[in-house]
């Protein structure tokens, strides 16, 4: 008869059990490292910057140097812009790239994927720069008195998101199952059919996902903008002129020697966080499949 | 005309000067495949006929000299231990092979007196007439009744109403209506697993194919789902030519007509399946069906 007392462990089993309790404690220790860098930075930035959040902020633009009041207006709109105006340079090749590195496992797309890679680690500095030298300057040399624009900014920022977006694509339709493709294929589907209609919806979510760790990241960057759409005290929207983005007024405030602009680049650093938080919510709202949640 | 996928087809006159005739670019090219499906209502009493087919996957020699003739409105049931070519066979028969990287495919496969490798034939039409059901249920992740529509809405059918139509046709020709009529618009993955594959089924029947190639279609079903689907397709085979790879004997002496014993990349043995369940003339067939390998 099997007793349903504890039996008495071996040494074996108490190491095993020893063993176990340690490693959940450290993967639970790293988990909170990770999450407590998160909330202080989110901590720090909402403490600081909060008290400077006003509708100013939102509706007037910057005051000559020296004289405090005014807002980032300019900064917000040009953050926008930019943002939308690489999407629209960097999300199409980006996808179909994806697409095509699935589609084609040739040498050439092994080719591809490797020079994406080494894109995908190329300062983003040095990404401003090569814009700098095939945009800014020719651009300079055939209209003088027009060099920076919004338009070189986001070709520098289209660029940093093509591998990105890129390689989450073609990581999630790949894992798209074969089975769907053969089903639609084996109904006399074209390739491009199958891809448009069977295999894009299956992986909207996952593509969605790169799609806004693409835009978040440019979002934050300043350094391929210095020398390309350059920042600008004005409102603007016109793609050919130097425009502001968020990420400059942040610097640019942080360094300056006055408080109040020490303020607004704390408050900027907040709206910065907001814009990318309720672009990724709004998309995910919008394009949320309702009827079929799929296992 | 450059092919990746080549084809060495028998020698035949009639067709060889067929293809010229494309190659020229002549207008009397399509006069020629008229022709073509006259001789196809000459020797119509073979759905499918495959003459020395031997399939290699880039080096490995899959299939060997494999010959048969597959009759119309029957169901024709491929067994043989795993990794024997039967999957492979059944998809060299709507050339879902050629998606295989190094796949190629040396001999002939004639459906209806067509040469299904030949240049000048369109695989999306030929899969729209040999529609398939794979092994495990697949379900698009869409609606039931847009996994019906997507395959005649691909072929241009839109009318709403004969969608409607052609739904309820389906479902009803695979027994699943009764059980899906007032949830058309749910996912299809709310099915069980037994429902998905009939719905799989009810989606290749939509677009109107004549032979329907099944991939071991009841192996991740339960006994009561493969007890529905052997009865539809005992239904099905009024209208449409069969052909099941199984690996489950007893559905191939249940369901089939005839049958045919795959060993190692070849057809060792193709008869009427009571022939080959009660008297094979070969010994490795004997052993097969008997249990005694495989």
């Amino acid at each position: 008869m099997t007793s349903l007392d504890k039996p008495t462990l071996s040494a074996y089993q108490i190491y095993r059990r020893v063993a176990n309790l340690w490693m959940i404690s450290l993967t639970c220790l790293a988990t909170l490292l990770a999450l407590g860098a998160l909330l202080l930075v989110l901590s720090y930035v909402v403490k600081s910057g909060f008290s400077s959040l006003n509708l100013n902020i939102f509706t007037t633009d910057p005051t000559p140097p020296g004289s405090p009041g005014g807002g980032l207006r300019n900064a917000i709109a040009g953050t926008l812009l930019l943002i939308g105006m690489a999407s629209v340079i960097g999300l199409p090749l980006g996808i179909l790239g994806g697409i095509y590195q699935i589609e084609s496992r040739g040498r050439f797309a092994t080719t591809v994927r490797f020079f994406t890679d080494v894109l995908n680690s190329i300062p983003s500095i040095v990404i401003g720069l090569f814009v700098y030298v095939v945009v800014v300057v020719p651009t300079a040399q055939l209209h003088p008195g027009q060099a920076y624009s919004a338009f070189a900014g986001s070709i520098a920022l289209g660029i940093i998101m093509i591998p990105t977006v890129m390689r989450t694509t073609e990581e999630i339709l790949s894992l798209v199952p074969t089975a769907l493709m053969e089903a639609s294929l084996a109904l006399g589907a074209t390739r491009f059919r199958t891809m448009w209609s069977i295999v894009l919806p299956a992986a909207r979510g996952g593509i969605i996902t790169g799609v806004m760790l693409a835009m978040a990241r440019i979002a934050g960057e300043s350094a391929p903008l210095l020398f390309t759409s350059f920042g600008n005290n004005l409102f603007n929207l016109n793609p050919n002129k130097a425009t502001a983005a968020l990420p400059l007024s942040i610097y640019f405030g942080a360094i300056s020697s006055y408080d109040y602009l020490h303020n607004q680049a704390e408050a900027g650093a907040i709206i910065l966080i907001l814009i990318i938080f309720t672009m990724s919510l709004l998309t995910r709202f919008a394009l949320r499949n309702k009827a079929l949640q799929g296992k | 005309m450059e092919r990746s996928f080549g084809v060495q087809t028998n020698v035949d006159t009639a067709r060889l000067n067929i293809s010229t005739d494309v190659l020229a670019g002549s207008p009397d090219a399509l006069a020629g495949s008229t022709g073509l499906q006259d001789e196809a209502n000459q020797t119509i009493q073979s759905k499918i006929e495959a003459t020395d087919v031997d399939f290699y996957y880039g080096s490995f020699h899959a299939l060997n000299k494999v010959n048969i003739q597959v009759k119309p409105r029957n169901v024709t049931a491929l067994i043989g231990p795993s990794g024997c070519g039967k999957s492979t066979f059944l998809r060299t028969l709507n050339r879902m092979n050629d998606l295989i990287d190094g796949a190629k495919v040396v001999g002939s496969i004639r459906i209806d007196g067509q040469d299904i490798y030949s240049p000048n034939i369109d695989v999306v039409g030929l899969r729209k007439r040999v529609g398939m059901v794979f092994q495990k249920p697949n379900p698009f992740p869409m609606s039931i009744y847009d996994n019906i529509t997507y395959g005649p809405r691909l072929h241009g059918t839109t009318n709403r109403k004969q969608l409607d139509e052609i739904v309820e046709r389906t479902l009803k020709g695979s027994a699943l209506w009764d059980e899906v009529k007032d949830k058309l618009k749910q996912s299809a993955f709310a099915l069980s697993g037994g429902q998905q594959q009939r719905l799989c089924i009810a989606r290749v029947l939509a677009v109107e194919p004549d032979v329907i190639l099944m991939d071991e279609p009841c192996s991740a079903l339960d006994p009561n789902s493969t007890f529905r689907i052997e009865q539809l397709m005992e239904d099905l085979k009024a209208r449409y030519t069969i052909v099941i790879v199984t690996h489950n004997m007893q559905q191939a002496a249940r369901c089939s007509q005839q049958t045919g014993f795959f060993l190692r990349g070849e057809l060792k043995e193709y008869g009427d399946t009571s022939q080959i369940f009660t008297n094979p003339v070969q010994k490795e067939t004997e052993d097969y069906v008997s249990g005694r390998f495989g």
